[in-house]
């Protein structure tokens, strides 16, 4: 056995940090200096909310091999709490802080109900737990609409400080990859996926089914509601109509579609399905036919998502690289199939 | 067998990546190069100014915005007719100063923040003005996103006064018009009118509670009846979506009131009144402009017979405007034009006609001074319409005369102008 | 008596939604799948009655016909778009089940607008209207009523008394012992679904005649409902399922009835889950045990 050469941890934590600084410096120069054309930056924001919501969405799905449908409850919980909390604060800490605490107070919130939904919710298997996952957000969702005085109601709730700008949004998106990656590659990570591959058999190994359900339903909200209070910050107004179940299930597809497990499949495919309408304008009605014809021909022929359970990795890259492997593994497969 | 579907998969794969980043550079290629194309043609105009006005003189670059998919894609595509009419009619007529209207579309398919991506997209293809956007929701994100860009906005179906004013911080967004109602206006008017006309001492209400429009002309009907002692006897609501009205229904039976008062959109009005048939439910109903096109709507017309709604527009109106419209929209898509295509008609009227007193000022096509010229002509707009005469208040809420509607043998008449 | 009224309004609600779920709890129990398409088969069926019937064929061959297309449409969805997925992962399989709705959606607004068209529901039931005691009865009511139980009736035969029923019972116990005891697994989920999809044809002209609209989002709403009701009663019980829909149809009236109209949904979801946490499985559903 040839001996492998790899990069220390520490180091792998010092590229993966200059990297993720240089991206997001980068960006913001580029997005300040106006590279980008004004959808396109529009898009650009709404990618990152999309990719914090599907990465969060695929720890209960991918990880935890479970089937919520109700995401954007979450979202609309972090969304109100996020909004309510800048218009309540607006000028009075430095708004950095502002910031941070309102992204804070939004995922704590969402947080807390998923602790509330998913004790009784988790009890349940597969689809019962999608119908009641889909039942209380569709509740919160009349909650809203019916307590105007708080929420704004259906008019709507106005004047939400414009917060969410490029930095916010895409430190938001590093924070949650890296905070995900790191549970998941924790031991609590490691139980996670137990009871994913085979109930039974983490139960016997003495892994607490409960308490790790409702941990990743928890961390799944909380970045749920972060994502909501960048929407609220980045579209200054919020309708209960935009956290309906049309909501979850397009979430729900990002995931799916990404690759169940793959937390790089659900940032493309979140990229791909949020910049979709507006690259596809000019098929007008055509659009939502072709879009549906691509989502049922991909998931016949490649069932397991576009990455399947693929995840990227530069440190991994490099790695490769040191030990002269990246052509060779190719070649490798190219060969079984040949045989 | 197995291979072969990998290799499909990737090509999938691979057509769909390159399909997002060939439509990514491309719409930004396109981009560039309208405003590139408007650069020059700004140069050009200089020029042009300094010597002759040329026969062609370039191209005017307006947005819609609205719904042409999803749920609310039937409001959306019925006011996009009315706009594409208007603007082939006016190319037709030599367009405005010598430039041709040009409209790019953007479907936001009733979604905000797909809205706030088709306005800054309209902006990119180089819009200097947008008509949109059709429901409240949408059009009410798309104003705050355009108060830091000014641009000239009229809406042909956002009724909720939200849309043009805000109370919390009693602002009003002076960049934004309408060519519609707004709900006060509505409800207090058809609350006059069962007063007078009809003598009404009771009546129902039965609206959408999940929609603005809805609980907006509500709101203030019911307090005009109050003010006018007519009492309100049976107050029900449906969420929206709902296609069984049969409780709300039994329980206004039960009431037996003079009116019924539906302030809700054609297509719930037609369930509405046939299965009020069924509850055994004779009162006179009254309506708002929502209930235009409801006769294509429902099986039996019959049913609305003595029903009475107020409108901005009758197609039984005989003056010149209207019957030329309706010739028009009838000649063009084969089918009688409901409210929204009369109003966005109207609305891309009313904007083409501002930028046309900014195009006579000789203002630069395009610049920040070219939009407050637009938007200081809308608020100056005082001229005859499809749906009636048209000046706006401090709110840039239009002041007009309501027409009122009646049926008579499954047919709709006109029955006066009223109010106003 | 509105009490009376606002039972028998419950009651005709009710056996629409129970129709609807049953084609939905059928195919649950033999491929497991949530079929999310199976209310825009309705919105379909709809169409192509009111079509059929705009061109002046007969109402009763405008019915049969629209509910044979019904039964086709459901068997070429379930050759093109659900076989090749039958070993996949299940969420898969749901998303194209998705995709599917959205395809049959958004061509229907292609084809016939987004605009809604109006059902010539008095050509199928007159407008009649009985007085009993001060409670309306219209004519609608009562045919619904009729025959959705008949309908369900035929279906209880049909599953519990011939060989296809024992087939498809059979599978959907353990398709691959059914498979092995010599059962032609693929035809019997054709047929199921086929079965599924004429109850769906029922159902869309029963909700046509007391809905008289067609849009192309009619099934968006109706699919939702129809989930909800298999559910509530257990999903993959057919008993359950008809249960299931006269409870939430029942349910929506009674709220609506009290005047709580803008809470009615929540209501709905609410009684769904008390009702799962108090029997996971819901009202018929039975509990499956896991094996190691």
């Amino acid at each position: 056995m040839k001996h492998e050469r790899t990069i220390p941890t520490p180091a792998k934590y010092l590229i993966n940090t200059v990297l993720t600084v240089i991206l997001l410096a980068g960006g913001t120069m580029l997005m300040n200096a106006g590279a980008f054309n004004r959808a396109t930056t529009a898009i650009i924001q709404q990618i990152g909310i999309y990719i914090i919501l599907a990465v969060s969405l695929n720890m209960v799905v991918g990880y935890l091999g479970q089937l919520p449908l109700g995401h954007s409850g979450f979202m609309a919980v972090g969304a109100y709490a996020g909004a309510l909390f800048w218009k309540a604060t607006q000028g009075v800490m430095p708004s950095f802080l502002t910031i941070l605490l309102g992204l804070i107070v939004a995922g704590l919130a969402a947080a807390l109900f998923g602790v509330i939904i998913g004790i009784p919710a988790l009890r349940l298997k597969g689809d019962y737990l999608a119908i009641i996952t889909l039942g209380f957000s569709e509740i919160i969702r009349i909650c809203i609409i019916n307590l105007p005085n708080i929420t704004g109601g259906t008019p709507g709730l106005l004047n939400i400080p414009k917060y969410s700008g490029f930095f916010v949004v895409f430190a938001s998106v590093a924070v949650t990859c890296y905070v995900i990656h790191t549970i998941m590659h924790s031991r609590h990570g490691r139980a996670i996926l137990s009871i994913r591959d085979n109930e039974i058999a983490a139960d016997a190994c003495g892994i607490n089914l409960t308490y790790y359900k409702v941990f990743t339903f928890a961390v799944s909200a909380f970045f749920a509601g972060v994502a909501g209070a960048l929407y609220a910050g980045y579209q200054g107004s919020l309708f209960p109509k935009s956290f309906d179940f049309m909501a979850s299930i397009n979430i729900l597809v990002m995931v799916v579609l990404g690759g169940m497990g793959s937390m790089l499949g659900s940032a493309v495919a979140a990229t791909v399905l949020t910049a979709l309408p507006l690259v596809m304008q000019s098929l007008s009605e055509y659009r939502m036919v072709i879009y549906s014809l691509l989502l049922i021909i991909v998931m016949i022929f490649k069932p397991s998502g576009l990455m399947g359970q693929y995840d990227f990795s530069f440190t991994g890259i490099i790695e490769n690289i040191m030990n002269g492997r990246l052509f060779r593994r190719k070649k490798k497969a190219g060969g079984t199939k040949n045989e | 067998m197995n291979s072969m579907k990998k290799i499909m998969a990737l090509l999938l794969v691979f057509v769909f990546m390159v399909g997002v980043f060939a439509g990514c550079s491309s719409s930004s290629d396109s981009s560039s190069d309208t405003t590139s194309e408007t650069e020059t043609e700004t140069e050009e105009t200089e020029e042009a100014a300094e010597a002759e006005e040329t026969a062609d003189g370039g191209e005017i670059v307006i947005g819609w915005l609205g719904p042409q998919t999803g749920n609310v894609a039937q409001y959306g595509l019925a006011v996009m007719n009315g706009v594409d009419l208007y603007v082939e009619q006016l190319n037709a007529a030599g367009g405005i100063n010598g430039k041709t209207v040009r409209v790019v579309y953007y479907d936001e398919e009733g979604d905000t923040t797909k809205a706030i991506t088709g306005y800054n997209y309209l902006l990119d293809q180089g819009a200097v003005a947008i008509i949109g956007d059709v429901t409240t929701a949408p059009c009410t994100a798309v104003v705050v996103e355009s108060q830091a860009d000014n641009t000239p906005m009229i809406t042909a179906s956002a009724t909720a006064t939200s849309i043009t004013y805000d109370e919390e911080s009693d602002t009003v967004y002076s960049n934004m018009f309408r060519s519609c109602f707004i709900d006060p206006f509505q409800g207090t008017t058809m609350a006059d009118f069962a007063a007078e006309e009809l003598g009404a001492t009771t009546a129902a209400v039965l609206y959408d509670n999940g929609d603005t429009y809805s609980t907006g002309v509500y709101e203030y009907f019911v307090a005009e009846c109050e003010a006018l002692g007519i009492e309100i006897v049976a107050d029900e609501s449906y969420a929206s979506g709902s296609v069984d009205f049969s409780s709300q229904l039994a329980n206004i039976a039960a009431a037996d009131p003079d009116v019924i008062f539906l302030p809700v959109y054609y297509n719930d009005v037609a369930l509405i009144v046939t299965q009020a048939a069924s509850a055994g439910i004779t009162a006179t109903y009254l309506g708002v402009d929502g209930w235009s096109s409801t006769v294509d709507t429902i099986d039996d017309s019959t049913l609305l017979n003595g029903a009475y709604y107020c409108s901005g527009y009758s197609a039984e109106d005989t003056s010149e405007l209207v019957q030329q419209f309706l010739a028009d929209y009838e000649a063009e898509y084969g089918e009688i034009p409901g409210m929204f295509a009369a109003q966005g008609y109207d609305a891309a009227w009313i904007l083409c006609d501002a930028i046309a007193v900014a195009e006579a000022d000789g203002v630069e096509y395009g610049t920040a001074e070219y939009s407050q010229a637009i938007i200081d002509a809308m608020a100056a707009t005082d001229s005859d319409y499809v749906t009636g005469h048209v000046t706006y208040d401090e709110y840039n809420n239009p002041q007009k005369t309501a027409a009122i509607i009646t049926f008579t043998d499954g047919a709709e008449s006109f029955w006066g102008s009223y109010g106003g | 008596m509105i009490i009376f009224q606002h039972l028998l309004n419950g009651l005709r609600l009710g056996s629409i939604y129970a129709l609807i779920a049953l084609g939905y709890s059928m195919v649950y129990g033999i491929i497991k799948l949530l079929n999310f398409a199976h209310g825009d088969i309705i919105m379909v069926g709809g169409y192509i009655a009111l079509l059929l019937i705009g061109a002046q064929v007969s109402p009763v061959i405008a019915i049969l016909l629209s509910i044979l297309g019904c039964m086709i449409l459901a068997c070429v969805i379930e050759k093109v778009a659900y076989k090749p997925l039958r070993s996949a992962p299940r969420l898969s399989l749901l998303i194209t089940a998705i995709g599917v709705s959205y395809l049959l959606e958004n061509l229907a607004q292609l084809i016939w607008g987004a605009d809604p068209r109006s059902f010539p529901s008095s050509k199928i039931i007159a407008n009649v209207n009985f007085s009993l005691g001060g409670v309306t009865i219209s004519l609608t009511t009562i045919v619904t009523i009729v025959v959705a139980v008949i309908s369900m009736i035929i279906l209880n035969l049909l599953v519990q008394k011939t060989k296809m029923g024992k087939a498809m019972r059979a599978v959907s116990e353990d398709t691959g012992a059914a498979q092995l005891m010599g059962i032609n697994v693929n035809r019997t989920i054709n047929y199921t679904f086929a079965i599924g999809a004429a109850l769906a044809g029922i159902g869309a002209i029963l909700y046509c005649c007391s809905v008289p609209q067609v849009k192309p989002t009619t099934g968006y709403l109706l699919g939702i409902k129809a989930f909800v009701a298999a559910v509530l009663g257990g999903i993959g019980s057919i008993p359950g399922a008809m249960l299931g829909g006269f409870a939430i149809g029942m349910a929506e009236v009674i709220v609506n009835a009290v005047g709580l109209s803008s809470w009615t949904d929540a209501v709905v979801y609410l009684v769904l889950i008390v009702v799962l946490l108090v029997k996971p499985t819901g009202f018929m559903g039975r509990s499956m045990n896991e094996k190691v």
